[in-house]
């Protein structure tokens, strides 16, 4: 077997047969599925089941328009119970409402009382009970004064009840002119994940090549290595097999989430539970997000994913060795590596922000310069983006890439065998000229 | 010979490393490249070893310019070595035999071969970091002669090492330059030198100032000085050229150390003597490669 082969096997094995490796691997999939299923799971949990709302109405009017649900029981209670349901207040009442008058004419003769804090979902079933009581109310008036057209009344009550269900739909026009349904939440979603994951694995990964270019010159194992293996031979060895050590990672939580949210989604498309999901619901369109999951061209995500992690990884491992070569501690490191975090952490937000302005200068200028481009341009491809801004950014940082590992091995096969004083960079740049 | 290297010269930004360097090794010899810290050595054994190259003059090997598979045909322990801390004994010697172009199965059967004859069977599995430095550095000689090559390159190769072990190395450095291996062994251990050195080479300053064989050079550096026990209790003679360093009873004898002149050749001295007094025995303190090196290493500052 050639040498290459050798270091990229030994990188590659012994990583992922570290314990740490193993127990992240397994587990994050399962914690993002806990952290995902967990809050839905427990808002479906009442704190002591039903809550029982005392109802006080001295209209008489509105008590009865308030329904039950499965969460909340509204109890009417007539007037000279009130003294009494104070003292259940907290125990096994859990709010009082009050409607002290017309809320026709004194929109503000309402109160909710209660020991804690009344949930955001009481209080809209209340507010929308009674505000479409009241506009009734208002548009009867209207209907009853002699000045106004019967037919027009009946025209505003239908336009009342229907007309605010508005569902914006957006559309995208492709390349070839063809329309696409489009949904700019689900590319948002997408180009978030995809970017988060470029920036954690370039970070991460960029620190594990530079620790372990530390420790073997650290350990001094180095310099037995370089009378068999050519400096450069070690270090891509070191960038590819730690790189296959990501995408290993990436297969594998891939796979699991994809095994689980299937697993899990089967579960919940039990029949009874189906009926519960889409009782809690309401219209959601459930055929419409799945037309919608399909219509992302998944096969052009993945492979710009691959194209944008593997550049952007390499550039960036190749600069986090190059500057771990020059130094004999972590200590000496932070003087380079501040810059260059910077730098990532700088593109991070960038395609943050060109999440809500895609096509915006921002977004246009980082998603074509090579230190930012990874990361920004995951955001903007799911917004869909001409073809020639892709292959450009995909060019400018592959040409880039390779000048700059060029330069780092150059710098790295110096740097490895130098020991003692910390190099400025203009010492690091005379190294690029040795023989 | 089988390696030289003819004026190489070596500049790194500030300093020059290597001026006009040229030593010459022959085949199957053990030839020690001596200097104080910093005069050079490791530059030359890293250009020898196609690590760096030289700014200009060649290294030859068996009378041909060094190529780049000849890596393969070279051990090099490094002065600064180390191994992988948590990697298995028994997996870290398997990748740097494989590195060094052995196949699999040969470099697992030299493992073991080596292995029991240093008596460290018993670790193949355990971690590296649970090793001994001493451990480590058996480990390390194993790795650098595990692909049977015909140049050694031993820089400090006692360091760490306990009389027990250090005599097992010297053996076996002396085993290998039997079956005809070519040894460059880099030391400030002078009694070693001694011990096993058939040439040196001194670097001092970018520069080699003393290169042959190491008897030679000792006898070169002889400082005239002349050990005599003779018979009796008194020794007076007094000569223009000669100054008694010192008089020692010893039993019925007195031995003195007596440094002759540069103008008095020896077998005058020993006339000199040997009329004058009964003399048991009589011989010629020749300097130690310690002597040598502070002589010429000090000598040469000025």
């Amino acid at each position: 077997m050639n040498t290459l082969g050798l270091v990229i096997e030994r990188e590659y094995i012994t990583r992922v047969r570290k314990k740490s490796f193993i127990i992240l691997t397994l587990l994050m999939p399962l914690l993002m599925v806990a952290l995902s299923v967990i809050p839905f799971w427990l808002s479906t949990l009442n704190e002591g089941g039903v809550k029982n709302i005392a109802v006080i109405d001295n209209t008489g009017t509105y008590a009865s328009l308030l329904k039950s649900t499965d969460s909340y029981k509204f109890q009417i209670v007539e007037e000279s119970g009130q003294q009494d349901q104070e003292s259940r207040l907290g125990k096994d009442l859990f709010a009082i409402l009050q409607i002290t008058g017309d809320l026709n004419v004194n929109p503000h003769a309402v109160s909710l009382m209660s020991e804690k804090q009344a949930p955001q979902e009481l209080q809209s079933i209340i507010v929308n009970t009674l505000t479409e009581k009241v506009t009734q109310q208002k548009l009867d008036e209207l209907s009853t004064s002699s000045n106004v057209d019967a037919e027009a009344i009946s025209r505003v009550r239908a336009i009342v009840e229907d007309g605010s269900k508005i569902s914006l739909r957006t559309l995208r026009m492709g390349d070839d002119g063809s329309v696409q349904e489009s949904s700019t939440e689900l590319a948002t979603i997408i180009g978030m994940i995809f970017t988060i994951l470029i920036y954690m694995f370039i970070l991460l990964y960029g620190n594990m090549v530079m620790q372990a270019v530390l420790e073997e010159k650290k350990s001094r194992i180095v310099e037995v290595m370089v009378s068999s293996v050519k400096p450069v031979k070690l270090l891509i060895g070191k960038i590819v097999g730690i790189g296959l050590v990501g995408i290993t990672q990436l297969v594998i939580w891939g796979v699991l989430l994809g095994v689980l949210f299937g697993g899990l989604s089967f579960f919940i498309s039990s029949p009874e539970k189906a009926a519960a999901m889409s009782a809690d619901m309401g219209d959601f369109d459930m055929e419409g997000l799945v037309n919608l999951i399909e219509s992302v061209n998944w096969f052009e995500i993945a492979l710009y994913f691959l194209l944008f992690f593997v550049g952007g990884y390499v550039l960036y491992a190749s600069i986090f060795a190059m500057f771990a070569s020059a130094v004999d501690s972590e200590e000496d490191t932070s003087q380079f590596m501040t810059p260059v975090t910077l730098l990532i952490m700088f593109a991070f937000f960038a395609g943050f922000y060109s999440v809500s302005n895609p096509d915006g200068p921002l977004a246009f200028w980082t998603s074509l310069i090579p230190f930012t481009s990874p990361i920004v341009m995951m955001v903007r491809i799911p917004f869909g983006i001409p073809m020639w801004e892709k292959l450009l950014s995909v060019l400018l940082l592959y040409g880039t890439f390779i000048l700059i590992s060029i330069f780092a091995a150059k710098i790295y096969r110096v740097g490895i065998l130098m020991y003692g004083k910390k190099p400025s960079i203009k010492e690091m740049i005379k190294w690029v000229k040795y023989k | 010979m089988y390696l030289e290297t003819k004026e190489v010269v070596k500049q790194y930004a500030n300093h020059l490393a290597l001026n006009k360097v040229s030593i010459q090794v022959p085949r199957g010899t053990v030839f020690g490249l001596l200097g104080p810290n910093g005069a050079g050595k490791t530059t030359l054994i890293r250009i020898i070893t196609r690590i760096t190259a030289p700014d200009s003059g060649s290294v030859m090997i068996d009378g041909r310019p060094s190529r780049s598979d000849d890596v393969y045909n070279i051990g090099y322990m490094p002065e600064e070595r180390g191994l992988y801390k948590k990697m298995k004994v028994g997996e870290l010697s398997m990748y740097l035999a494989q590195l060094r172009g052995l196949s699999k199965k040969d470099a697992h059967h030299e493992l073991m071969k080596w292995f029991k004859r240093f008596d460290i069977m018993d670790w193949y599995n355990r971690k590296v970091e649970e090793l001994s430095k001493g451990m480590q550095q058996k480990v390390q000689f194993i790795s650098t002669v595990i692909h049977n090559p015909d140049l050694l390159i031993f820089d400090e190769p006692f360091s760490g090492f306990d009389p027990v072990n250090t005599d097992m190395v010297k053996n076996e450095m002396l085993r290998l330059r039997d079956e005809g291996k070519t040894i460059i062994l880099s030391t400030h251990n002078m009694e070693s030198v001694e011990e096993l050195c058939d040439n040196i080479a001194l670097i001092h300053q970018s520069q080699v100032v003393l290169q042959g064989k190491v008897f030679d050079i000792r006898k070169e550096y002889r400082p005239g000085i002349f050990r005599f026990r003779i018979l009796g209790s008194e020794f007076d003679f007094v000569h223009p050229s000669i100054e008694v360093l010192s008089r020692e009873p010893y039993h019925e004898f007195i031995d003195l150390r007596i440094k002759k002149m540069e103008n008095m050749s020896s077998n005058h001295l020993a006339r000199l003597i040997f009329d004058r007094y009964e003399v048991v025995s009589y011989d010629e303190e020749l300097p130690t490669m310690n002597d040598v090196f502070i002589k010429t290493v000090t000598g040469n500052a000025r």
